[in-house]
């Protein structure tokens, strides 16, 4: 598989009123052609800021750009200036966020916003953009499309605003799209519709996507490999059935734990992880998660894991994979039900 | 693996303390306190403090420091320029315009600081009651309210200063008459937005009484609006009063305010530019040092707003 | 649309009748009849005039034909200069005032909204800094005070304009400026600080996420959404160059009506003072009706609510 996105030791901080909060430390991973990457996290992660920086999307000042580099198509996007940046944005990358209600302009219709980047992209009439823009209303399920490019978002519902972002995004048919929690804010039976729909989609365009989420069931619906997101860095990455099923980083494990699952016993109570991520502000010098790690060592707190590589495609940076470290188990909280976690591909 | 060297004994488990991770790491600090320490970083703020501390001062006890007093005609020393004897020269009346302008000051500070606590007064009263009591109590107070805000505020101090007899406290009241809306508007937003809020809901839920509520709760958490919009409320009192003045509505003679210097001032300042300087100079003063200050105070005070 | 219209007609009606009525009794209660100034007349020519006025007549017929001439816009002769009816004062003198507040409204919007654009623009930058000391010194400086300062560079020292009275576009100039300051100063930091928050919503993200130039997402997507605010505040506009009409009509000379108000306010001329109060609150309602109208066009939620309100 041919990779089209890589980002390489990362790292971005943002000057805030009393310090300088290190979001992103040395994040490294990859996207290939076709698949869908779910980068995993909690809030405060670094994952949204990852995102947003391979757009070049960070506001700086505050943000700032510390090191590291995102190669598309050969070339380091962090050298690019912000008039490159212009004709990859929306037209080789394209993004979707988290609030569809805040994210179309209130005050422009569907159609026009939809236009925009037709018009500035592939240098179509407005007629024919307009045209286009029917035509991808279509394609993302909205009914009625030639009498609702003409309205405004407000007389959008919620789901149908996300499948207007989504056909915004798709536009000029980019290599990548960028989705940042885009199912968080809607309905559970609407999240089903997007993201059966961004499949659907993908099949159909062949567009890559990096899903950015929490919702570990969001991550088994969609995607081909997970990247672990906690305190600015990538702590384990591999396929999908890797991490349901043999994940090795204690925080992978606590993240399972605290997902529910069908054939769990009533009474039996959802694991949640004690204590709270750490101060990015002022990050340990060791490992992120020693402080909430049920299995640290001496060694966690000082002393940063390299990745071990466990199969091709799995790497995990935790020292319990040491020789010298005690043998630790997968816990029983941890284990995904029997069956597979999604047999869609 | 690691370019360290490490022990076998670095790979012992240990206990986290979970209490210790659960510290809120970072200084926390009181909603007060916070403010100050942002408020004290405004350099222009803290300037705008120290203007108006010095005027405050002098409005109390400059008015006799040159040796002049306010009132003395000196027909034979009228309209004389700035000189060693009278620092800020005489008027047409050959009146000591030093003076007269810390005599002024008085008057203005005065007019301005009165309307402005009487409006909090009232505003905060009225505004407390409607916002939390809502429903139908809230309708007709703010319908009262609406129908005065509906009338140009300028427009109806002119016509009660018209049937009211001129004076220093006629002008107050015409001021105020419906001057507290402003207040009593963005006392009732803050409450009833307080009200609907999770804290005050969790409070209620928890068997508080509404007096404990209204007092440990809303109070301190509408102070700063409340604080921003009298500071605030200050300089468009001080306007008000030049104004007035300039439209010959003012304190009647011998009582001198700002205003009133300046509008004699306006007739000769073609030939005596400095009658006229001295007392408009101090008028925008005031009112730059309390816009300015009113201005630090809400960005300390809403650290939503601080950009 | 045509029902909400109606409603706020109604409403209209309703504030006016209130105003009229809150004058009249003012007046009423007002110390000294209209009379008893300077001229000393005989109590017979007194009595004789009271009659003319119909100011003899029981308060409450005197209410009701006040209300009824009110309705057909006449609010009787003036009681200071003979034989002229309020009507023709506020004929007379509304040109001056209308050209000179549509002067000031003009460059009150232009340049605060260019103003506060910058400095949003250039936020924490030296020109945001120089734009928001500008604006506070405006707030700052009031409108009667910049009019002096106006006259005194532009008039006295430069020679450069007219120092007073009303007779070409350049006499207006000075007026014009002095009744904006103090609105413009106040548009720049609306502007500015709308303009702050709409940069940072998210679909200022998703306009840039398309591709589009920094100069686009300016002024297509902020721009537009960012003006909301100051629409809204061209109802205390309108107040505000309005009553600012006061004083710079009487410091420049300028016969207009806000000229004639203070003087009918000096002169204690009471049939004037109602009579140009009543109008300045029709101005100001319709005014503050058309900035709705307004509103409604910019923003495409507004209609839906006003058509929901009018089911």
């Amino acid at each position: 598989m041919k990779k089209i996105l890589e980002v390489n030791d990362l790292s971005i901080s943002f000057d805030t009123y009393n310090a300088e909060v290190k979001a992103v430390r040395g994040v490294t991973f990859h996207l290939n052609e076709k698949e869908t990457l779910a980068i995993v996290g909690e809030s405060g992660s670094g994952k949204s800021v990852t995102a947003q920086s391979i757009m070049q999307l960070i506001p700086m000042p505050p943000g700032k750009f510390v090191g590291g580099s995102i190669i598309f198509n050969g070339e380091d996007l962090t050298q690019k200036s912000e008039k490159q940046m212009e004709n990859i944005r929306g037209k080789e990358i394209s993004m979707i966020f988290q609030d569809p209600m805040t994210s179309l302009n209130p005050t422009m219709t569907i159609g026009k916003q939809i236009a925009e980047s037709l018009i500035k992209h592939q240098n179509m009439s407005k007629k024919a953009a307009h045209q286009r823009g029917v035509e991808l209303l279509k394609l993302v399920g909205i009914p009625n499309p030639d009498v609702r490019i003409n309205q405004y978002p407000h007389q959008y519902s919620g789901g149908m605003r996300q499948r207007a972002m989504i056909a915004i995004a798709l536009a000029c048919n980019p290599k990548i799209l960028i989705a940042d929690e885009p199912t968080t804010a809607l309905d559970v039976t609407i999240q089903a519709q997007i993201l059966d729909l961004m499949r659907d989609l993908q099949q159909k365009t062949g567009t890559a996507i990096i899903m950015i989420t929490h919702d570990l069931g969001v991550v088994a619906n969609i995607a081909h490999r997970v990247a672990v997101m906690y305190g600015g860095k990538v702590v384990e990455t591999g396929t999908v059935d890797e991490i349901f099923y043999n994940p090795r980083h204690p925080y992978t494990w606590g993240l399972l734990g605290s997902m529910p699952k069908l054939d769990q016993n009533k009474d039996e109570e959802l694991q949640a992880i004690p204590g709270s991520p750490p101060d990015l502000a002022n990050p340990p010098k060791g490992c992120p998660f020693v402080a909430r790690c049920p299995y640290a060592m001496k060694v966690c707190k000082d002393h940063m894991p390299e990745y071990t590589k466990l199969s091709d495609t799995q790497k995990t940076a935790c020292w319990l994979l040491d020789e010298r470290a005690p043998k630790v188990d997968i816990p029983e909280t941890a284990v995904v039900g029997g069956t597979k976690v999604h047999d869609s591909f | 693996m690691s370019q360290v060297q490490l022990r076998d004994s670095d790979f012992e488990s240990i206990q986290i303390d979970q209490k210790e991770t659960e510290k809120i790491s970072g200084q926390s600090t009181s909603y007060w306190k916070d403010a100050w320490r942002r408020f004290r970083k405004n350099k222009l703020a803290l300037a705008g403090v120290i203007i108006i501390i010095l005027l405050a001062f002098m409005a109390l006890f400059g008015e006799s420091i040159s040796g002049q007093n306010y009132r003395d005609n000196d027909l034979m020393n009228a309209n004389k320029p700035p000189s060693s004897e009278h620092w800020f020269g005489t008027d047409n009346l050959g009146r000591d315009i030093f003076a007269r302008t810390w005599y002024g000051a008085k008057i203005s500070l005065f007019i301005g600081l009165m309307a402005s606590l009487i409006d909090l007064v009232i505003g905060v009263i009225w505004g407390a009651v409607a916002g939390f009591f809502g429903g139908k109590i809230d309708e007709y107070m703010m319908r009262i309210a609406d129908v005065l805000y509906s009338v140009p505020y300028l427009l109806v101090v002119i016509l009660l200063m018209v049937i009211m007899p001129q004076g220093l406290w006629t002008l107050i009241i015409a001021m105020t008459i419906t001057g507290w809306i402003n207040m009593a508007r963005i006392v009732r937003g803050q409450v009833m937005q307080l009200r609907s809020e999770e804290y005050v809901m969790a409070a209620k839920s928890l068997g508080a009484s509404n007096a404990r509520l209204l007092f440990k709760h809303l109070v301190p958490n509408t102070m700063g609006p409340i604080i921003v919009t009298l500071t605030l409320t200050i300089p468009s009192a001080i306007f008000t009063e030049a104004f007035l003045s300039y439209l010959g509505l003012g304190v009647p003679a011998p009582k001198a305010s700002w205003g009133t210097m300046s509008s004699d001032a306006l007739a000769s300042f073609q030939y005596y530019p400095y009658q006229l300087f001295f007392p408009a100079f101090f008028i925008c003063l005031t009112m730059l040092a309390f816009n300015i200050v009113g201005d630090g105070l809400r960005d300390a005070l809403d650290p939503k707003e601080r950009k | 649309m045509a029902r909400y219209l109606l409603k706020k007609l109604g409403s209209i009606v309703v504030s006016l009748f209130i105003i009229i009525t809150i004058t009249f009794i003012l007046m009423k209660i007002a110390p000294g009849g209209p009379f008893t100034s300077e001229r000393k007349t005989s109590p017979a020519i007194e009595k004789q005039m009271m009659e003319a006025y119909g100011l003899n007549d029981p308060i409450h017929k005197q209410y009701i034909d006040y209300l009824i001439k009110a309705a057909k816009f006449d609010f009787g002769p003036s009681f200071k200069y003979d034989g002229q009816e309020v009507t023709d004062i506020i004929k007379r003198s509304l040109p001056y005032s209308l050209i000179l507040g549509a002067e000031a409204i003009l460059i009150a919007l232009a340049f605060g909204v260019l103003l506060g654009v910058i400095a949003a623009i250039r936020h924490n930058k030296f020109a945001d800094y120089t734009a928001m000391v500008i604006a506070v010194l405006g707030i700052s400086v009031p409108s009667f005070i910049m009019a002096t300062i106006l006259q005194y560079i532009f008039a006295i020292k430069l020679q450069a304009l007219p120092i007073a009275r009303f007779e070409s576009f350049a006499h207006t100039i000075l007026p014009a400026i002095a009744l904006a300051t103090t609105p413009l100063a106040f548009i720049a930091r609306l502007m500015r600080s709308s303009m702050l928050e709409v940069m940072s919503a998210d679909y200022i993200k998703t306009a840039k996420s398309k591709g589009l130039s920094e100069r686009v997402v300016t002024y297509r997507h902020a721009l537009r959404n960012a003006m909301l605010p100051v629409v809204s505040y061209l109802g205390p506009l309108v107040v505000s160059v309005l009553t600012g009409s006061f004083v710079i009509e009487k410091i420049f000379g300028i016969p207009g009506l806000g000229n004639e108000f203070v003087v009918s306010v000096t002169n204690r001329d009471y049939t004037v003072i109602m009579g140009t109060t009543v109008f300045f609150s029709v101005l100001l309602l319709v005014s503050i009706l058309v900035v709705d109208l307004i509103y409604g066009l910019i923003d495409p939620r507004i209609k839906v609510t006003s058509k929901e309100a009018g089911k």
